[in-house]
């Protein structure tokens, strides 16, 4: 099974474009976090995925052959371009929203990255074995955030339980393969994402469990946001924010 | 009883404080690169000891400082006060055979 430049390009950026909107997204809490150890710590959650972004799209880049560079790819497309899932540009809501978009995504990350560290593209095996090592913390530390939170006071558990609620029906599109998916299943060059759902299920239902909150019934997911067919309205806002600066100021640099 | 806002007589008086809930305070130490031990870096609040530890990784080894962390509650450490510096440090200033500076160490010794 051959898989056309064209089509790697678009996988790729699935993968920046998940961690560039996260990432974005969590460094909106710069300056705003409820501790000062939070603020550091979302930060560095932050950078370490804007790192991951220059990594994917970086290599996007490449694969395309166009003279594009990863910062091109993050500033200059418009949303409809953008192949990231919808859960990542969800709003940051409160600090428990965030942090429950957070783990429902890293959990997802870890599983994904493990599975892309055996890619027959050595290209993608070699980022993957480098960001799995910040996306490792970033479980944990977002995990043991829920559980503190979740089994916390009444005020924070009933938070905890409607950021999940809000936020579990984003779950499914990460899990979901569409036809390009299939495609890089069949090249080896990722994994079957529905082989990860188990291992993910078990991950969340144990964290939940201890953090004493009710995975919402009923499978429905929202999709179109790694398909590039729908993606929510956030989004859009969101790149006003983001890429302002090259829009106003085209090849602005430091 | 008296109110502490005599000026304002007629102002009540609030009797019970709404209750602060503050993480605790830690004190962190980091074991650099190349140290031997671990040395005082500063302080953080953190709810549990697995938090306090993380926060200080977020904190303290952004720069790559630390191989090892160790965090303290720092109301579980007793300090010396500083009025008594004088009975505690002077009486060894004029005693400067204490320093063993008076002996050649043997170079196969190393560092000490």
């Amino acid at each position: 099974m051959s898989v056309s430049s064209d089509q790697l390009f678009e996988f790729l950026c699935r993968m920046g474009d998940n961690t560039l909107v996260l990432g974005h997204r969590v460094s909106e809490w710069c300056g705003h976090a409820p501790v000062l150890e939070e603020d550091i710590a979302l930060a560095n959650t932050a950078l370490d995925l804007i790192g991951q972004t220059q990594m994917w799209l970086g290599l996007a880049a490449e694969v395309e052959g166009k003279g594009r560079s990863a910062d091109d790819l993050a500033m200059l497309r418009d949303v409809w371009d953008f192949r990231n899932v919808l859960l990542v540009e969800q709003p940051n809501g409160d600090f428990g929203q965030t942090l429950m978009r957070q783990f429902l995504f890293d959990a997802w990350h870890l599983a994904m990255l493990k599975a892309l560290m055996q890619s027959s593209e050595p290209r993608i095996a070699e980022i993957a074995a480098k960001a799995i090592k910040e996306v490792q913390y970033h479980v944990e530390r977002s995990a043991d955030t829920v559980i503190g939170l979740g089994d916390g006071t009444s005020e924070s558990h009933r938070r905890m339980q409607a950021a999940l609620d809000l936020l579990y029906p984003y779950v499914g599109e990460m899990f979901v393969p569409d036809a390009l998916d299939d495609l890089m299943a069949e090249a080896g060059i990722a994994p079957d994402l529905a082989a990860l759902r188990g291992g993910y299920d078990a991950h969340v239902g144990q964290v939940m469990a201890e953090a004493t909150l009710t995975l919402p019934e009923g499978g429905f997911a929202h999709k179109g946001g790694k398909s590039g067919f729908q993606h929510s309205e956030h989004l859009g806002h969101m790149l006003t924010q983001m890429q302002w600066m090259q829009r106003a100021y085209p090849g602005a640099s430091w | 009883m008296s109110s502490p806002n005599s000026a304002y007589p007629d102002t009540p008086e609030q009797t019970t404080k709404p209750k602060r809930h503050e993480w605790p305070l830690w004190e962190v130490f980091i074991r650099g690169q190349h140290g031997m031990s671990h040395r005082h870096v500063g302080s953080l609040h953190a709810p549990d000891a697995e938090m306090a530890i993380k926060n200080a990784r977020d904190v303290y080894t952004r720069r790559n400082e630390g191989v090892s962390i160790w965090v303290v509650e720092a109301r579980h450490i007793s300090a010396s006060s500083p009025s008594d510096k004088g009975p505690l440090y002077e009486p060894s200033e004029s005693k400067v055979y204490r320093h063993p500076t008076f002996f050649d160490i043997p170079e196969d010794v190393g560092a000490m």
